[in-house]
């Protein structure tokens, strides 16, 4: 389960934001992106989890390999959080949810509705769906925002505790989890400016 | 996609959820047409298979851009774009979840509106058969018009003007039926066609619906 970006550009708008990047991820390794607001990192994502195709270059994920996290988490306000968790669970078929409620310290909430939750705790809700799919490469787009440190180190140890199982993530995010991690500054690879910007009709055929 | 479906119709039934919203906007328009034709009840048995199926139309449109809008919204849809479920089915879950929300009640609810219109004894059986086989291709149109409104803000204006033309030969076929119907006629052609143009959209539709939504999503 190897994640792999070869010379790879992506666009935004048309636009061509990052170009030329190339990593590789292999099992227990994580990478963190870093980079100024607008550089690309969402794209960049969004990108490796197969939202949009590249712009150039390639990108190499195993099938059915990647779990992504948005900056929006995917909730219902008007389930609870045990359903919300659940149906995540039941998409990936997956049906054990109990190590996610445990490991972002969910238990007390599992019967409130999603709705009446604060911002940490639909976030550490939504980060716990990625426990529920299964799934070996965790693409996370700014995991902790609105946590606070307790939280941040829930989210730390599941990452930790995932890496240790094998599986990778690739992170974009601005504060330092404590893992040992490759970080990637970003920055250098911003396009060059003055491309000419792939017209909209253009871009809904690539 | 059975949990999609089950959590779509919880989340219609929880406070919010809209159900309900398209069968009292059905029941309004058709106290209102009374109202504004008069009670002459020869003219009101003439127009009602054609005013029931008019307001059942725009009682299904009244809850297209909830279908997938919500989901856009809260981050849901890019979230299950990159999950095992492929986006054809999951446009079709989509639509039979409206439908079975939307098209059932309003199904339901046509003869008792059919009485309030004068409609002749013999007219409710056709009329019941032309909704229950007509109001798919609504669900399953509108899923189509959702998905190529989908990160519009205020999209919902834009899908009825963009839907309202498709479902044109729907209502034609429909409403013909219920005449048919109600005026003992016979009802072969109207029913074949309606059958048709159902049958085909829910054949074809889920493709477009899924490649434009792909799209938006990038």
């Amino acid at each position: 389960m190897i994640l792999r970006v070869k010379d790879v550009s992506v666009a935004r708008g048309g636009v061509a934001v990052l170009e030329g990047l190339s990593f590789e991820i292999g099992p227990g390794q994580a990478l963190v992106l870093k980079g100024p607001n607008g550089v690309g990192k969402t794209t960049l994502l969004r990108t490796v989890a197969g939202l949009q195709p590249p712009f150039k270059g390639e990108v190499d994920a195993p099938e059915e390999a990647v779990a992504y996290a948005a900056h929006s988490d995917g909730l219902k306000s008007m389930l609870t959080v045990e359903e919300n968790l659940r149906f995540w669970a039941e998409v990936f078929a997956q049906s054990d949810i109990e190590k996610a409620i445990q490991a972002f310290d969910l238990a007390e909430l599992r019967n409130r509705l999603a709705g009446s939750l604060s911002a940490g705790q639909k976030r550490r809700l939504g980060l716990a769906r990625l426990l529920v799919t299964g799934r070996p490469i965790w693409v996370l787009d700014e995991p902790t925002v609105s946590l606070d440190t307790a939280s941040v180190q829930l989210f730390a140890n599941a990452v930790r505790a995932h890496l240790a199982t094998g599986g990778s993530a690739l992170l974009a995010t601005h504060i330092d989890l404590g893992l040992d991690v490759t970080v990637l500054d970003v920055g250098p690879f911003r396009a060059k400016q003055g491309d000419a910007p792939v017209s909209g009709y253009d871009e809904a055929f690539l | 996609m059975k949990a999609l479906l089950v959590r779509d119709l919880k989340l219609a039934f929880r406070a919010g959820g809209g159900f309900g919203l398209g069968i009292a906007f059905f029941l309004i328009v058709v106290i209102l047409v009374p109202f504004s034709v008069g009670p002459e009840s020869g003219l009101l048995t003439k127009i009602a298979p054609g005013v029931l199926w008019l307001g059942a139309l725009l009682a299904c449109l009244l809850s297209l851009d909830r279908i997938l809008a919500l989901d856009w919204e809260d981050g849901t849809l890019d979230l299950v774009a990159t999950s095992p479920l492929p986006l054809e089915g999951v446009v079709s879950v989509k639509a039979l979840a409206h439908w079975l929300t939307t098209g059932v009640p309003l199904v339901v609810a046509a003869p008792v509106f059919g009485v309030l219109l004068n409609l002749p004894p013999q007219g409710f059986l056709w009329l019941v058969v032309s909704l229950a086989v007509g109001t798919p291709a609504l669900s399953v149109i509108g899923t189509f018009g959702a998905a190529l409104t989908v990160g519009i803000k205020r999209g919902g204006l834009l899908l009825s003007l963009l839907i309202l033309p498709l479902y044109v030969p729907t209502l034609i076929f429909g409403a013909e039926l219920a005449r048919r119907g109600a005026e003992g006629q016979d009802i072969t052609t109207p029913l074949l066609m309606l059958a048709g143009i159902t049958f085909g959209v829910i054949a074809l539709l889920p493709f477009a619906s899924a490649l434009v939504l792909r799209m938006n999503l990038r």
